[in-house]
């Protein structure tokens, strides 16, 4: 077993190699941190994993109420608001929550990496694949609201796992960023928090975009995520598959590049960066 | 295999010691702009070269600041070298600091398994070696409490319990004998001298020059970061003692 080797004068396949097998050797922790992820999200309180089934509802609900009363926004043939808006706060809350979680926990886990050696990806990418797995869970609450909602389900709504994996790779990608520039500048934290919000009011949640013109619709445009989001609606809402060309299918590609691009962004920041941690925090 | 367990081979250990930590944007902007970025580097390690064969005991000596912990951390792999590079031969036993990896709102049980596989371990070989670990721990009535509610000394117990484990091949101990009361010093001791009859190769830090003279045989002498000395205990004990006079 060698891990102190210098990098420069092994080729790239020993470097996958030594990674693959140090991934193995490791699988047990990514599945415990994973866990404990779980675990201690609901630990202490009454109502437990329910939780995640009726934060989510409970939102939609409150949304709902305030902008088809107030604001006069109002279910579409076929198309419940609520489920509109329920979709969108599902996908954008899975987000909105890994990148966060991500972001803190290389500083979260301080007293273990100054410990023992532990390869240091498997914080943040634990963190996103239990928010993941709580997000999953979370599905349920729109499976039930569409079924008392009375939307018809097509064939389509099989599809709905291609933007769910986009959504996975996008906030991975993201969360790696995040975690490496975090560890150095810890404002980053409260800079995050202002930037969701923006990207939170340009993913459409809980507004139709064909009302939208000019600037606002370029930008909403680009945002991977709303892309992500509006591919989701069109397999679990409106029923239409999003692989048939046109502008869903160029929204899929659109994300899947970018997101693509930021995972490898992200794991070369992490990989460079990571060295560094230790004498940071 | 070759005789060789571990082998430091001119590793210079550099951290940038800024005089106030800029570890935020705002900060970091001003300084830029007005060219203060500079850092005061400090050598933590500097050029040290040392080759432990394998059942060889060595003690590392040094006043505060030596380095002492600093080239256990290198060897354990939680510090890169700037320069140089580390090669180990043989599972390694990390025992830098009990239990670092326990959360405190896990229980006992939840921790022996995250700690478990911080140190490497599978969920089956835990599985197999729980019971063991429960017995030399004697924590059985307070296994399913959180940690948080531990005291330090059953903290100590529960992580020296996970981490001898296995019959590691190299072992890395820093002052880690002072935990617990006598009887359980005892206790770690005699599972300790067990490993060293075996052949263990043991890397231990210690302040007490007595504790380091029963356990190694070997001996390497730091200070501010250069290797002064090494070779067999008595030589580089007679060396430290002259240095703390």
């Amino acid at each position: 077993m060698i891990w102190g080797k210098t990098l420069n004068n092994t080729i790239p396949e020993d470097i996958v190699n030594k990674y693959l097998k140090n991934f193995t050797r490791y699988r047990f922790l990514l599945k415990e941190l994973v866990k404990k992820g779980i675990k201690l999200k609901y630990r202490r309180s009454y109502l437990g994993i329910i939780w995640t089934l009726l934060e989510p509802l409970l939102t939609t609900i409150v949304l709902t109420i305030v902008f088809s009363s107030l604001l006069g926004y109002n279910s579409r043939p076929g198309q419940p608001y609520a489920v509109y808006i329920l979709t969108g706060r599902l996908l954008y809350g899975f987000f909105n929550e890994s990148t966060k979680v991500a972001m803190r926990s290389i500083r979260a886990n301080s007293a273990m990496i100054k410990k023992v050696y532990v390869p240091k990806y498997l914080y943040p990418l634990a963190s996103v694949i239990y928010t993941f797995v709580i997000f999953l869970l979370s599905l349920m609450v729109l499976a039930g609201t569409e079924v008392v909602m009375g939307v018809k389900p097509t064939i389509h709504i099989l599809e709905c796992i291609l933007p769910i994996i986009v959504l996975f790779l996008f906030s991975f990608g993201v969360s790696m960023i995040l975690a490496t520039i975090s560890v150095f500048f810890r404002d980053l934290e409260y800079l995050w928090n202002v930037i969701t919000m923006l990207i939170m009011y340009c993913s459409a949640i809980f507004y139709y975009t064909d009302r939208l013109k000019g600037l606002a619709a370029k930008l909403v445009r680009v945002n991977p995520l709303y892309c992500i989001i509006s591919n989701f609606r069109s397999n679990v809402l409106f029923g239409r598959s999003i692989l048939t060309g046109g502008d869903e299918s160029q929204m899929f590609i659109y994300a899947l590049v970018v997101s693509l691009i930021l995972d490898v962004v992200g794991i070369y920041m992490f990989y460079k960066k990571q060295d560094e941690f230790i004498l940071q925090i | 295999m070759s005789k060789v367990a571990v082998k430091v081979d001119h590793v210079t250990m550099r951290f940038n010691l800024s005089k106030e930590k800029v570890d935020n944007l705002k900060e970091y902007a001003i300084k830029f702009v007005k060219g203060q970025l500079h850092y005061n580097e400090f050598q933590a390690l500097k050029d040290v070269s040392i080759t432990v064969n394998k059942g060889d005991r060595l003690g590392i000596l040094g006043l505060n600041g030596a380095g002492k912990s600093t080239i256990l951390k290198v060897i354990a792999g939680v510090y890169k070298p700037s320069e140089g590079h580390v090669e180990r031969h043989g599972k390694m036993a990390p025992m830098i600091e009990l239990g670092a990896g326990f959360d405190p709102q896990y229980t006992g049980k939840e921790n022996i398994y995250l700690y478990g596989s911080v140190l490497g371990f599978s969920r089956e070989f835990l599985d197999e070696k729980y019971d063991e670990i429960l017995e030399f721990s004697e924590l059985h009535e307070f296994i399913d409490v959180p940690l948080k509610n531990y005291s330090s000394g059953m903290k100590a117990r529960l992580g020296f319990a996970i981490a001898t484990i296995v019959e590691p091949e190299i072992l890395i101990l820093d002052e880690v004998l002072s935990v617990g009361d006598a009887k359980f010093r005892r206790k770690c001791e005699n599972k300790m001298q067990g490993m060293f009859d075996k052949g263990v190769t043991v890397l231990f830090v210690s302040h007490s020059i007595e504790q380091v003279k029963n356990l190694c045989n070997k001996a390497i002498l730091l200070d501010h970061g250069k290797l002064i000395a090494q070779g067999d205990i008595e030589d580089v004990a007679a060396i430290y003692e002259s240095m703390t006079e």
